[in-house]
C-alpha cells in the first residue's frame, strides 16, 4: 500500500514535470525568440498564423540583452527556430558566430538596402526602425520650470542638471543606441565632448534600457533618454509624457528577423521569414513604428513628425557593431569610474 | 577530519558495517545530485573564465583584463562595505527578533513568526517598488531622507536589510528554539545574573547560528544584483558587473571571471562553517528539558517593542505595494481599480504563469526538502566523516555565493550541450525545479544542519546499542523531533522558488514562463501597477502556504513535540 502510494506520487510528479506527449499536430510549432513588446505578441501571432496556416508560433519573449545572451549560450544546440523582432546588433553578433541560416525570403530584395543583410543569401531582414528619443514629463517640467528640449544639444543646458537619466550603454542596448547615434551624427571628437557635457546633467545611468522612460513617466525624473516605442504604452496608461525625437540627428536600430542555423523546422521557418517581409506584415509593423523596411508602406502610428526619416543619422550597422567594444571601453573609462552618485 | 584531534568530543555514533555502507551510498547519491546540478554546470561556465570567446585557453588573461576595469576597485569596495553594514544591521536585529520569539513571553508569537517571513514571500521587485513609492523623487515620505536620493547606497542598504532579514531570522529562530532548561536552572542556582546567563549560556549555544546567519547575509548582499539594478542607480557593485558582462555585452568569459571572483565569499563561508563546526557540541542531550520562558517585564517589553517596530516596517512596505497594485497609474492617477489584476491584458502567459510557478515551487519543496534534510542528516549523523562528507559539505555552501545569472547561464551551457544525456530536461519544468533546489540549497542545508546538531548523538548511539538501524532512528526520532524545522525548510523552498527571477530568466520555455519573470516583464514594459498586482498575487499564494504551515503547527507540535513537556 505504502509502495503503491509512492509509485502513484512518482507518476504524478513525472506527469506534471515532463512535457505533454506530442499530440497529433497538423501545424508545425515554431519556437520564436523575440524582444517585441508584450502587446505586439498576440496580433503578430494571429497575423502570421492566418497568413501561413501550416505554422503555430510559440513565443519566448524577454528583453534584448537577456534574449541575446540566451541565444548565444544555446549556440551548441539551438532551441529557437526563428528570431522575429530582435535588434540588428544582436543578429550581427550572431552572424559573426555563424549562427544564422542564410536564406533570402521571397520579396526581401524590395526592402530598403540598409534594412536588410548585405550577404547573399541574406542572413537577416529588417522589419522597422526604432530611434533613440527623449521621454519628457510635462508635469515635472512645469513644476521645475524645465523648457521643452528639441535637440540633443538642448540637453546640455544647466537647467536640466540632475533631471536627466539614461541607460548605461554597457548594460543596455538602448543606451548603446544613443551613444552610437551621437557618434554617427556629430563625429567622434564632438560626440565625446557632448557626452562629457551631458554627464554633468545626468542624475543616473540605469542598467535597464526601459527604466529611463518608465521613471520619467512616473515623475521620478524630468527627462529619460530611451527609444520611441517605449512611450506609447505609458501614455495609454495616462502618463503625462511627450516623446521627443530630437532634430539634430538620432541613432536608430532595426528590429529584424532571422532563421537559426540548425532549426529543426527549416521549411516552416522559411515560410514565416517570407511572411515577415511581406506587405501585410509591414503594415502590421507600421501600427507601432514610424519607419518600416518596405518602401511605400504608410505607417499608421500617430504623433510622429512628417520628416521623421530625415532625422535618422547615416549608420552602418556592421561598422558600429565592430567598434562596439572599443566605444564601450572608452565610455566606461570616461564616465563609469566616476559614476558614484552625487548627492 | 578535524574531529580526530578533539578527543573530548561526544562519542561518535556507533553504526554497524553493512549499514555504514548503505549510509555511505546515500551520501554518494546526494553527492551525485549536487555534482550534476551544480558542480558540472558551474564548472562548464567557470572554465570559460580561462578561455577567449572562440574557446581557446588563454590562462589568466581575462582576469588581468578584468583587473584593469576602471570602476573595479570602487565596485569591490562598495560591495564590501554595503554587505558588511547590512550584516551589522540585520544580524543583531534578527537575533533580537528571534530571541523574542523563542526566549521571551510576548503575545502574538504566531503573528510575528509569519510577519518575519514577509520579505521572502514576495518578489524583490515588490519592496523596490514600495520604496520608490515611499522615498522616490515623487515619494510620500521623501522628506525623511533629508535631500538624499533613495537611488544609491541608501536604497541598496534599506532594501537589502528588508530582503535579508528573514534569512537571518529563520536561521536564528532554529538556533534558539532548542534549548536545555537545566543549564538555565543551574545558572540561576549559581546566582548568575540575567546578563551573565545570556553571555555564558544563550550566546554560546547560538554561536553556530550567529556565524551562519552572518555568512548568509554577507554573501547574499555581495551576490545579489536585483536590488542594486533596480534601486542602486549607478552606484557600482561587483554583482552588477556580472549583469553588464552577461546581459549587456554577452561576454560570457568575463561574466565567468566575475562569477569566480564572487565565489570568494563562499570560501570564506566554508572556513567559517568549519570553524564553527570545531566549536560545536551536542546541545540537546536525550535528557534535555526544554526551556520555557517565564514573564519578566524588563526583558519582555523592550523585545515586544522591537518586534512591533519590525512588524510595522515589514507590513508597511507590503501594504504600500498592495495599494500600488490597486491604483490606476502612480503617481498621476490614484483612482483605485482592479483592472491591474486582469493579467491576460498585460502578458500573453497571464494567469497561466502563476500556475506554472505553483507547480515548480511545490515540486521543488517536496523533492528539495527530502534531498536536503536527508543529506544533512547523513553528514551529521549517518555516515562517518572523511573526504566524501567534506566534499558534500563544501558543495552545499557554494550555491549561496553563486549569482542567479551565473547559475542560469551555467545551466544553459551544461544541460543544452548536445552531448549531455540529461539534455532532455532542458526546456521542461523539471529543469526549473532542479535549478530552484540548487539555487536555494545553502540556507536550507544550514537550517537542517542547525536543527540536527542540536540533537544529542546519543539518540543514534542508544538506537545502535538496541540494534535499531540508524535509518529507523532517523525515521522514528530525528524526523519527528525536527519536523518543525523540516516544514520550515519546505516552505522556504516553496516561497523562494515562487519569487526568484535571476536564474530562471534564462531557462523558461514557451509554455513554462514563471510568474516572477512575468512581474519583471510587466515592470520593464512600464506597467508597474500590473507588476505590483502580480507580485501581490504571488505574495498571496506564498502567504497562504505559510499560514497553512502556522495553522498546522499546533497539531504538529502536539503529535511530535509532546515529549518536550515535563
Amino acid at each position: 500500500m505504502y509502495r503503491r502510494t509512492l509509485t502513484a506520487t512518482a507518476v504524478a510528479l513525472a506527469c506534471t514535470l515532463l512535457p505533454p506527449a506530442a499530440e497529433a499536430q497538423q501545424r508545425t510549432r515554431l519556437t520564436v525568440y523575440t524582444a517585441l513588446e508584450n502587446e505586439q505578441l498576440a496580433p503578430f501571432k494571429r497575423a502570421a498564423e492566418a497568413a501561413v496556416p501550416s505554422i503555430e508560433i510559440a513565443w519566448v519573449r524577454d528583453s534584448t540583452g537577456i534574449m541575446t545572451a540566451r541565444l548565444i549560450a544555446e549556440r551548441e544546440n539551438p532551441r529557437a527556430d526563428m528570431v522575429w523582432g530582435l535588434s540588428v546588433f544582436s543578429l550581427l553578433q550572431m552572424e559573426a558566430q555563424n549562427m544564422l541560416e542564410p536564406y533570402t525570403p521571397q520579396g526581401a530584395e524590395a526592402l530598403r538596402p540598409n534594412f536588410r543583410s548585405d550577404r547573399s543569401p541574406m542572413t537577416w531582414t529588417g522589419m522597422d526602425a526604432f530611434v533613440s528619443a527623449i521621454c519628457f514629463n510635462t508635469v515635472v517640467a512645469q513644476q521645475r520650470n524645465l523648457p521643452r528640449p528639441s535637440t540633443w544639444a538642448d540637453l546640455l543646458n544647466p537647467v536640466y542638471r540632475g533631471h536627466v537619466v539614461m541607460p548605461n550603454p554597457a548594460s543596455s542596448g538602448t543606451g548603446f543606441l544613443s551613444v552610437a547615434g551621437w557618434l554617427g551624427a556629430q563625429g567622434n571628437d564632438a560626440a565625446w565632448t557632448y557626452m562629457t557635457g551631458l554627464h554633468q546633467n545626468i542624475q543616473v545611468y540605469t542598467h535597464s534600457g526601459s527604466a529611463p522612460c518608465n521613471n520619467a513617466a512616473r515623475g521620478e525624473y524630468g527627462l529619460g533618454i530611451s527609444f520611441d516605442m517605449r512611450a506609447v504604452t505609458l501614455r495609454n496608461q495616462g502618463a503625462p509624457i511627450e516623446i521627443i525625437v530630437p532634430t539634430d540627428g538620432v541613432g536608430f536600430d532595426l528590429e529584424a528577423t532571422a532563421i537559426l542555423r540548425g532549426s529543426r523546422n527549416m521549411e516552416a521557418a522559411k515560410r514565416l521569414a517570407d511572411f515577415a517581409v511581406s506587405r501585410p506584415a509591414m503594415e502590421l509593423y507600421g501600427r507601432y513604428y514610424a519607419l518600416v523596411a518596405l518602401p511605400g508602406v504608410q505607417p499608421s502610428v500617430q504623433n510622429y513628425p512628417a520628416e521623421f526619416e530625415q532625422r535618422l543619422v547615416e549608420q552602418n550597422f556592421r561598422d558600429v557593431a565592430l567598434r562596439r567594444d572599443a566605444i564601450l571601453r572608452e565610455w566606461a573609462s570616461r564616465f563609469d569610474s566616476k559614476s558614484a552618485p552625487r548627492n | 577530519m578535524s574531529d580526530a584531534v578533539l578527543p573530548a568530543r561526544a562519542p561518535s555514533p556507533v553504526v554497524v558495517p553493512l549499514e555504514a555502507r548503505l549510509l555511505r551510498f546515500g551520501l554518494l547519491l546526494a553527492l551525485a545530485v549536487l555534482v550534476a546540478g551544480l558542480v558540472l554546470p558551474l564548472g562548464t561556465l567557470l572554465l570559460r573564465a580561462f578561455q577567449d570567446p572562440e574557446g581557446s585557453f588563454v590562462g589568466l588573461r581575462n582576469f588581468a583584463e578584468y583587473a584593469t576595469t576602471p570602476s573595479l576597485r570602487l565596485a569591490a569596495w562598495n560591495s564590501l562595505w554595503t554587505a558588511a553594514l547590512t550584516t551589522l544591521l540585520v544580524v543583531p536585529l534578527a537575533f533580537g527578533f528571534a530571541y523574542a520569539l523563542t526566549r521571551a513571553c510576548i503575545p502574538a508569537k504566531g503573528f510575528f513568526r509569519a510577519v518575519m517571513l514577509l520579505p521572502v514571500l514576495a518578489p524583490s521587485l515588490l519592496p523596490a517598488l514600495a520604496l520608490i513609492y515611499l522615498f522616490g523623487n515623487q515619494g510620500m515620505l521623501r522628506e525623511l531622507l533629508f535631500g538624499n536620493s533613495i537611488y544609491g547606497p541608501i536604497g541598496i542598504i534599506v532594501a537589502q536589510v528588508f530582503y535579508c532579514f528573514p534569512h537571518a531570522a529563520l536561521i536564528l529562530v532554529v538556533a534558539l528554539s532548542t534549548s536545555d532548561a537545566r543549564l538555565y536552572e543551574a545558572a540561576t542556582v549559581l546566582r548568575a545574573g540575567h546578563l551573565r546567563i545570556f553571555g555564558t549560556v544563550t550566546l554560546p549555544m547560538a554561536r553556530y547560528g550567529l556565524v551562519s546567519a552572518s555568512v548568509v547575509v554577507f554573501t547574499l548582499v555581495v551576490t545579489d544584483f536585483g536590488i542594486p539594478k533596480v534601486i542602486g542607480g549607478q552606484f557600482p557593485v561587483l554583482a552588477t558587473d556580472v549583469y553588464k558582462q552577461v546581459v549587456g555585452l554577452q561576454n560570457f568569459n568575463m561574466g565567468a571571471v566575475v562569477g569566480l571572483v564572487l565565489l570568494l565569499p563562499a570560501l570564506l563561508a566554508f572556513a567559517a562553517d568549519r570553524w564553527a563546526n570545531r566549536q560545536r557540541s551536542g546541545l540537546l542531550s536525550g535528557r534535555a528539558v526544554p526551556y520555557v520562558p517565564r514573564p519578566r517585564r524588563a526583558r519582555d517589553l523592550p523585545l515586544l517593542a522591537l518586534c512591533l517596530l519590525v512588524a510595522v516596517a515589514l507590513v508597511g512596505l507590503v501594504a504600500v505595494a498592495v495599494w500600488g497594485s490597486l491604483v490606476t497609474f502612480w503617481p498621476y492617477n490614484l483612482n483605485l481599480t482592479l483592472q491591474n489584476y486582469d493579467f491576460d491584458r498585460f502578458d500573453t502567459s497571464g494567469w497561466a504563469a502563476l500556475w506554472n510557478s505553483v507547480r515548480i515551487a511545490a515540486t521543488a519543496a517536496i523533492v528539495g526538502t527530502a534531498l536536503i534534510f536527508g543529506t544533512a542528516w547523513l553528514l551529521e549523523r549517518g555516515a562517518p566523516g572523511g573526504a566524501l562528507a567534506s566534499a558534500v559539505r563544501f558543495i552545499a555552501g557554494v550555491p549561496l555565493a553563486v549569482p542567479g545569472l551565473v547559475l542560469g547561464l551555467a545551466f544553459i551551457l551544461f544541460f543544452n550541450h548536445p552531448a549531455n544525456p540529461l539534455g532532455f530536461l532542458y526546456g521542461t519544468l523539471a529543469i526549473l525545479v532542479l535549478n530552484g533546489v540548487v539555487h536555494f540549497y545553502t540556507v536550507m542545508h544550514l537550517t537542517a544542519v542547525t536543527a540536527i546538531r542540536q540533537l544529542d548523538p546519543e539518540f543514534e548511539s542508544v538506537g545502535a546499542s538496541l540494534k535499531v538501524p540508524a535509518v529507523v532512528t532517523f525515521g522514528r526520532v530525528t524526523v519527528p523531533i525536527c519536523l518543525p524545522a523540516i516544514l520550515d525548510i519546505a516552505v522556504y523552498a516553496f516561497v523562494n522558488v515562487m519569487t526568484t527571477v535571476s536564474a530562471v530568466i534564462f531557462l523558461y520555455g514557451p509554455d513554462t514562463k514563471p510568474a516572477s519573470v512575468a512581474v519583471v516583464h510587466m515592470d520593464e514594459a512600464g506597467q508597474s501597477s500590473a507588476a505590483a498586482a502580480m507580485a501581490v498575487t504571488i505574495l498571496a499564494i506564498t502567504a497562504s502556504v505559510k499560514l497553512a504551515q502556522i495553522a498546522t503547527t499546533g497539531a504538529v507540535n502536539r503529535l511530535t513535540q509532546g515529549w518536550r513537556a515535563r
